[in-house]
């Protein structure tokens, strides 16, 4: 996988690792990546090493996230939290542009994005999959968008290889990990035995080369590699959960009057958690914000929910009034229709919605519900 | 520890925004119903918008209130446009509140448009229902413009009332056409309406094409699309050659804000102007 | 049963829809007691409440059927035109008009007597249901549209 001119592996000692964030800030990089805050392992600036969730994991299972000590000091010894890197690239709120009134008529400002060099280091396989999957979304149509783009064209992707799989995990069935395939510009296995405490560096791209050119590690043992090659199959072989894909897209066309789409609405509180959690939900609503002087208008973009009420509001009704509509066009997207649109899951396997959704609503297991024919009714009965 | 890295120079993205209005001038207001007026706009500066294509839509800006997808009714090559709006909530009732003189915002157009020239060498139905006629208008007319291209052209317009009916005086110009027979159709009349009354799908009878050589153009509510579009298919007009142009809210009109999808579809970039037979299996569904 | 109809008449009955194809005895006999008519625009075919003892074959013209109220203006619901009926109340009791029948265009139509025509259709069965197979189409066509502008279809 390595390019010609990117180097092969390194080893640096887990002493060393605050080499690397200084690398990466000689390449001109801020460092965003885990933290604990609030309970949980987010993503947000780190100032150093220390900032890192040092022997920390978190513990997840459908409804259910808590963090626990580590027997060990491990950098990464977690899956995956509340936050995505989604909102690096697509700001949870952002201003598009503002306009001001000219005379009789009005002129429009563009917006500056902040130009500030992200790398974001600790990203997940799955995760540099959802990148890829909002790539598509944000730059793949015949208008790319111009404030994810800018920003996507400042990041470094330093990705971290799962050493442990989370309760929710199910990317092997996802095809979108534990390794990490393509999309990283630097990719880490973090070793904590047998040996030191050590990382294994990989640059895939000439960005990520430039960074490992800056540290002073030397080239990885033969046997490193292949430690890094157990930790992720050992990984693998320990999913939380998994999902049978196969032929999931013609599944949800063809079942969109089951019952089991009865028995989760009861269920599901349309909160919306499992689109906030989610790295690939892009849904998104623009609001005007008027000045006091009525003179200058700021329009606003802000993430938006397929759970919320008024997202297809029309005539003064909603298209998708039940919840069991709003639940069914989540997930009918994610797994099926956005094949349709992107040429891809919408879905990369990371378990956040398990996770993070109040009641437990586990898509794995409505996916494997919604198999089962229904007793009386297998095919749609007509409106 | 060192400090974060001073930022590159260069920080301004220069291209306009894709979502940014271009302004626009009122050049006059005709009222068409009650609730209803036609805007005829032209571009205020030297920036506009390319000629829309028939069935394609505009998002129209009031300044400081928002955006509304309104369908484009004509476009001239000089760059100007006729949109016709209802006043039905916070953007549109703005809208139609302009006076000429005053700006309106605009970017388009967006979507798919009917495919005309897919029609060629066959039979034309076109049925339109209450507000559907605006964006069918530009199709109608760019039908009559190579007449010789097209079999029969029946045109059926139905609307709730007389008074709801738009385009008064323009469609008794089209009754009097040989080339395209014309229907107009009320759902309920009173003693002063000479003309037909009854739902849009009782006119179809009377309607004369050759169904498997024929395309139809279907705009209106829904569910009056839905019923013209299967009362077509009952008479035979092949599934894949009936066309129905979707209504869905929408925020972004260029595939990025997801509040448009329609099943597999993207109304905005997508449609708005799909196949019956691919949006059947969804509409038989409820609130898909 | 009385003298033999006007052949023009017969023919015209059986070139109607709701007779093509059904047997030619039934379409004598039902002729046997027809009569074609003329309105004028404005003219009343039938008026809501009164004895309805006609089916009303429509020939040409335009006939729209009204509903009013004392407190609301009069609501055409329907317009009817050539090839089309007016009128199912002389087949079903109370035998009385639910409707104003009015021409809004000179209006030319064979005029058939209900009573004569349900005493036929009772003596031959197999007429009978020959006929309610065409008739019942219609009115399940008027109760569709009904329903249809229930929906209020243009309603946003
Ligand atoms: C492709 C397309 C073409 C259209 N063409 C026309 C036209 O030619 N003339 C015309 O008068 N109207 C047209 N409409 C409908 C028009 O866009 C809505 O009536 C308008 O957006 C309502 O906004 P409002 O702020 O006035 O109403 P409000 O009720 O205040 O709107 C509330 C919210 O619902 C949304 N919304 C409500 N109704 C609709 C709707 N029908 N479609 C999309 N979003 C809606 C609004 O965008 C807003 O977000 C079209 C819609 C689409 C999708
Ligand atoms: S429609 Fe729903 S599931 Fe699909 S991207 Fe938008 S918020 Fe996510
Ligand atoms: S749908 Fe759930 S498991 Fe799939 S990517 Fe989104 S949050 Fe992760
Ligand atoms: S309107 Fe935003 S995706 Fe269609």
């Amino acid at each position: 996988m390595v390019g010609s001119g990117t180097g092969g592996p390194r080893t640096l000692p887990r002493e060393e690792f605050p080499a690397f964030f200084e690398a990466l800030r000689a390449e001109g990089y801020a460092i965003v990546g885990p933290t604990v805050r609030d309970g949980a392992i987010v993503y947000d600036r780190l100032e150093g090493v220390d900032d890192l969730p040092i022997g920390w994991t978190d513990r997840q299972e459908a409804g259910r996230y808590r963090l626990e000590r580590r027997s060990d000091r491990a950098l990464f010894g977690y899956s995956v939290g509340p936050f995505t890197w989604k909102k690096f690239l697509f700001p949870p709120r952002e201003r598009l542009f503002t306009i001001t009134r000219d005379g009789p008529s009005f002129s429009v400002a563009p917006e500056a994005t902040d130009p500030t060099r992200l790398a974001l280091l600790g990203m997940r396989a799955c995760e540099l999959a959802g990148l890829e999957v909002t790539d598509r979304v944000f730059q793949g149509g015949a208008v790319a968008d111009p404030g994810y783009s800018a920003r996507r064209s400042r990041i470094l992707r330093v990705a971290v290889q799962c050493g442990q799989a989370g309760g929710t995990c199910f990317c092997v069935s996802m095809g979108t990990g534990p390794g990490v395939r393509d999309g990283a510009d630097l990719v880490l296995t973090e070793i904590l035995e047998p040996g030191p405490h050590r990382f294994l560096f990989e640059a895939r791209t000439r960005a990520g080369a430039g960074v490992l050119a800056r540290l002073n590690a030397p080239a990885a043992a033969v046997a490193d590699e292949r430690t890094a090659g157990e930790i992720v199959a050992r990984t693998a072989s320990s999913m939380g959960r998994s999902l049978d894909t196969a032929g999931v897209r013609d599944l949800l066309r063809e079942t969109l009057q089951h019952p089991r789409w009865d028995d989760v609405a009861r269920r599901c509180l349309s909160c919306t958690n499992c689109t906030m959690v989610c790295p690939t939900c892009f849904c998104s609503t623009q609001e005007e914000v008027p000045d006091l002087t009525g003179a200058t208008v700021e329009r606003w973009r802000r993430w938006d929910s397929c759970f919320n009420l008024a997202f297809t509001e029309l005539h003064g009704t909603a298209v998708r009034k039940s919840g069991l509509s709003r639940y069914r066009q989540w997930l009918t997207h994610k797994l099926g229709t956005w094949h349709d649109q992107f040429g891809t899951s919408g879905c990369i396997g990371c378990g956040r919605c398990i996770t993070w959704c109040p009641v437990g609503i586990d898509l794995t297991a409505e996916i494997a519900a919604l198999r089962v024919a229904p007793a009386s009714t297998s095919k749609e009965a007509p409106r | 520890m060192l400090a974060d890295p001073s930022p590159p120079a260069a920080a301004i993205d220069p291209e306009p925004p894709p979502l940014a209005p271009i302004p626009y001038v009122v050049r006059s207001v005709t009222t068409e119903t009650p609730d209803t007026v036609t805007l005829t706009i032209r571009p205020s500066a030297t920036r506009r918008i390319a000629t829309p294509r028939p069935g394609q839509f505009n998002m129209l800006y009031a300044f400081g209130v928002g955006e509304s997808a309104i369908s484009v009714s004509r476009a001239t090559p000089e760059g100007e446009l006729v949109h016709t709006v209802r006043r039905v909530g916070k953007v549109t009732n703005a809208l139609a509140a302009l006076t000429p003189g005053d700006t309106v915002g605009v970017r388009g157009p967006y979507g798919r448009g009917w495919p005309i020239a897919e029609a060629r060498g066959g039979d034309v139905v076109v049925i339109a229902g209450g507000l559907g006629l605006p964006p069918l208008r530009p199709a109608v007319y760019a039908i009559l413009s190579q007449r010789e291209s097209f079999g029969r052209v029946e045109v059926i317009y139905g609307a709730r009332s007389p008074k709801d009916l738009v385009y008064y005086d323009e469609i008794q110009t089209w009754r009097r056409r040989t080339d395209v027979r014309f229907q107009t159709t009320v759902d309920a009349a009173g003693r002063d309406w000479y003309g037909d009354v009854g739902v849009v799908t009782t006119r179809l009878p009377d309607a004369r094409f050759d169904p498997p050589k024929t395309t139809a153009f279907v705009c209106g509510p829904e569910i009056m699309m839905t019923l013209s579009a299967k009362a077509l298919a009952d008479r035979g007009v092949p599934r894949d050659r009936i066309w129905v142009s979707m209504e869905r809210n929408m925020k972004c009109a260029i595939g990025l804000c997801g509040h448009c999808q329609f099943g597999p579809s993207f109304v905005c970039r997508d449609g708005p102007v799909l196949r019956f037979s691919a949006l059947e299996p969804f509409l038989a569904v409820k609130e898909v | 049963m009385s003298a033999a109809p006007p052949p023009d008449l017969v023919g015209e009955i059986a070139n109607h829809p709701l007779f093509a194809g059904l047997d030619p005895k039934l379409v004598r006999s039902a002729a046997s007691t027809a009569q074609e008519r003329e309105f004028a625009a404005g003219d009343l075919l039938a008026r809501e409440g009164t004895t309805a003892d006609t089916l009303l074959l429509i020939l040409r013209g335009k006939v729209a059927l009204e509903v009013g109220a004392a407190d609301r203006p009069t609501l055409t619901v329907q317009t009817v035109g050539p090839g089309e009926v007016v009128g199912w109340s002389w087949f079903v009791p109370p035998f009385r008009w639910r409707f104003d029948a009015r021409a809004v265009k000179p209006t030319r139509a064979i005029v058939l007597n209900g009573p004569a025509l349900r005493e036929t259709l009772s003596r031959h069965p197999a007429w009978g249901f020959a006929f309610l197979v065409r008739f019942l189409p219609l009115i399940a066509e008027r109760l569709e549209n009904t329903r249809i502008q229930l929906l209020d279809i243009h309603a946003r």
